[in-house]
């Protein structure tokens, strides 16, 4: 038997097994640890100064080969009968230019705008099988978070960041704290892996995971396919946690098994039987702890603006004196103001303009497949403009190989490129001041779908619910019996 | 970087909750290749209407910031993304220092690297300041990163914390990546080993 001090957790075997020691540090100044980078991915909004950064001292990428770049925040999604590279403007060209010259320049493989594998980087590392259990991933980006759904220790970095792995594949880190998220119950028709996330940010606040890492567990988890264990991972950073991670399984090794950068043949049967053990030891402390019972969820939708200000789509706007805290009732006050919504309104049925479907949170298959099945035979409402945005040019390609794109399009939807999209508004995809967006994305500040946009997040479910209805909608009045 | 030991100033009171790096400087300003200017779209959203012109009653219209280098914030500033471009737009407006109750983690992370101090107060402190500040906007703060003390006007102080590693890049202007690149010969032992 082991004894508790040899018990660890997902995260504790991931982190010691990539610190760099140095035997001769006396350790007389409290420094931080020196971390190895398994992954390196880039893209081009947050990485040209960091190049810069590179070439002013004179350095090299060290390991070209364990970085991978992409395209996704700036490149367009409309596609055009010259092709699809009509830029917003000169500016998202060069960008893009610059991180293809870069990548060029320095030797890192890129999915470059003419790639046809390229797309989000958080949809594209995992489809390609870059993304493995065991594994420390950073990206300039802070949804970086969703890779840990394969057992991965994945955070967001700062461009500083970026050029200290390109420079050295290490990071200077301290030991953040662990929590244990077990989610628990049995999901209901209409309720996605996106409403157990919302409710979890709305449950401990959108501050309530900093300076954690979170592992989530329980048999809910356990069930969910990697593309909603992905969804959860991804919005951990929406509750401060910078990661969040989730034990690998055969659901894991089975989407992993034949992707074109997955170990194959004799090397794909070490590494399974390696990541066997990568789970959190019977009896390992976490710092912290909480179970959440999803039995009685509902679809969530936000009404604030940040991810913790969500409700049940049956629910009405709340009252900001209700707040116990001063600061909690003028963040309240202040965002209901700028969404223009009405305390006690009841939030379905409220009118909206347009839907997003996409983004690193939800612009996978099987997110489209859902959005597909409510769209199906039918018309989205002659107000709302609805955009679905694959997340990578593979998406795209299995979705219209199933026939989605043409559910889309016989809606009235918009069928586009892959890209970051509406997600955060770099690219000319973009909602009107005032105007009301049923988003699958992740973040609903101010101003982040456009200026004076007001985003409602909610599951693919939702947004093709509303998008029919022209308001907001609880999908489950759209599912057969 | 300049390094950073002690500096005296004003201090502008923004003191909002979960102040996010969409509002600190919005995505559309993030298509630049270099770090230059973004102090000109600060807050952008909140500092200028929809034709641009300067919104009176915003903070960082008022002629009094002209100068101020401490900003004082919320609950989790700097929530949100990961992008850099909210540390540079906040130093190269001319902020030194942000105090605010709590920090998004990649926040703080970044500002330390951009000679940007983060300074977490307990909410006691941080009502003091903001009621003092309600009083009398135009008293100078000192803060003294070597000795991790913050002086109110009247030079009463308390201590704040801060990593001595980052301390220490901060007050001798250095950035990190020197010292990590100090680390190769283990980081090239640590990869042999991996491969065995």
């Amino acid at each position: 038997m082991m004894n508790d001090s040899k018990k660890q957790t997902l995260f504790e075997k991931i982190w010691n097994d990539h610190l760099v020691r140095d035997p001769s540090n006396s350790k007389q100044m409290q420094v931080p640890e020196v971390l190895y980078i398994d992954l390196h991915l880039i893209h081009e909004v947050t990485s040209p100064q960091a190049f810069s950064g590179l070439r002013d001292r004179g350095l090299a990428v060290r390991r070209p080969d364990r970085t991978i770049a992409t395209v996704d925040h700036a490149i367009p999604t409309k596609p055009s009968q010259k092709g699809r590279l009509e830029f917003a403007d000169d500016l998202c060209r060069k960008q893009i230019a610059q991180l293809e010259e870069n990548a060029r320049q320095f030797g890192i493989t890129a999915y470059g705008a003419e790639n046809n594998q390229n797309g989000v980087v958080h949809v594209v590392g995992p489809e390609l099988g870059y993304t493995q259990p065991g594994m420390t991933i950073v990206c300039g980006d802070s949804h970086t978070s969703t890779h840990g759904a394969f057992g991965a220790l994945a955070f967001g970095i700062g461009t500083s960041e970026v050029e200290h792995v390109l420079a050295t594949q290490c990071l200077l880190q301290y030991k953040p704290r662990t929590f244990e998220v077990r989610i628990e119950g049995k999901l209901n028709p209409g309720v996605t892996a996106k409403d157990i996330i919302l409710a979890f940010i709305n449950r401990i606040g959108v501050h309530g995971g900093t300076g954690f890492v979170i592992e989530y567990r329980g048999s809910v988890i356990q069930a969910l396919s990697m593309e909603e264990r992905m969804t959860i991972c991804n919005m951990s950073i929406e509750a401060g946690a910078r990661a969040g991670m989730i034990a690998p399984d055969e659901t894991t090794f089975a989407y992993l098994a034949g992707r074109p950068n997955a170990p194959k043949g004799e090397k794909w049967e070490e590494a399974v039987q390696k990541w066997k053990n990568l789970r959190s030891d019977d009896g390992a402390i976490f710092d912290r702890s909480i179970t959440l019972d999803i039995s009685n969820l509902e679809p969530m939708i936000t009404f604030g603006t940040n991810p913790g200000m969500g409700i049940p789509v049956t629910g009405r706007i709340p009252n900001p004196d209700d707040s116990s805290e001063t600061s909690q009732k003028n963040a309240l006050k202040k965002s209901l103001e700028y969404m223009g919504f009405q305390v006690g309104e009841k939030i379905s049925g409220h009118p909206i303009d347009a839907v997003f479907i996409g983004s690193c949170t939800n612009g996978r298959l099987s997110d489209l497949r859902e959005a597909a099945s409510i769209l199906r035979n039918r018309k989205v409402a002659d107000s709302v403009r609805v955009l679905v945005v694959p997340g990578s040019q593979q998406v795209k390609r299995q979705a219209e190989a199933e026939g989605l794109d043409q559910i889309f399009i016989s809606a009235g939807a918009e069928w586009r490129e892959p890209g970051c999209s509406m997600c955060i508004a770099m690219n000319g995809d973009q909602i009107e001041p005032g105007q009301y967006a049923v988003s699958t994305s992740n973040r609903n500040f101010e101003g982040r779908q456009g200026k004076g946009g007001r985003t409602l997040l909610a599951s693919p479910l939702t947004a093709a619910a509303s998008a029919i209805a022209g308001c907001v909608a609880d999908v489950r009045t759209f599912l057969e019996a | 970087m300049e390094p950073f030991i002690k500096i005296k100033s004003r201090i502008a009171a923004l003191p909002l909750d979960n102040i996010d790096t969409d509002q600190i400087i919005p995505a559309r300003f993030l298509k630049i290749t270099d770090k230059k200017g973004l102090g000109n779209h600060l807050f952008a959203d909140w500092r200028y209407d929809q034709e641009g012109n300067p919104i009176p009653d915003f903070l960082l219209n008022q002629p009094e910031i002209d100068g101020v280098k401490i900003l004082l914030a919320g609950q989790n500033f700097g929530c949100g993304s990961s992008r850099e471009h909210a540390p540079w737009a906040l130093t190269d407006f001319g902020f030194q220092v942000i105090i605010a109750e709590s920090f998004g983690d990649i926040f703080r992370n970044n500002a330390l690297k951009n000679g940007l101090l983060p300074i977490q107060v307990d909410p006691e402190v941080h009502s003091q300041i903001k009621n003092l500040l309600n009083q009398n906007s135009s008293t100078q703060w000192t803060i003294d990163l070597e000795q991790q003390e913050l002086f109110f006007p009247d030079q009463s102080s308390v201590k704040f914390q801060v990593d001595p590693f980052s301390r220490t890049c901060l007050m001798n202007g250095v950035d990190e990546l020197g010292y990590l690149l100090t680390f190769l010969d283990k980081i090239v032992d640590y990869e042999s080993q991996k491969q065995k």
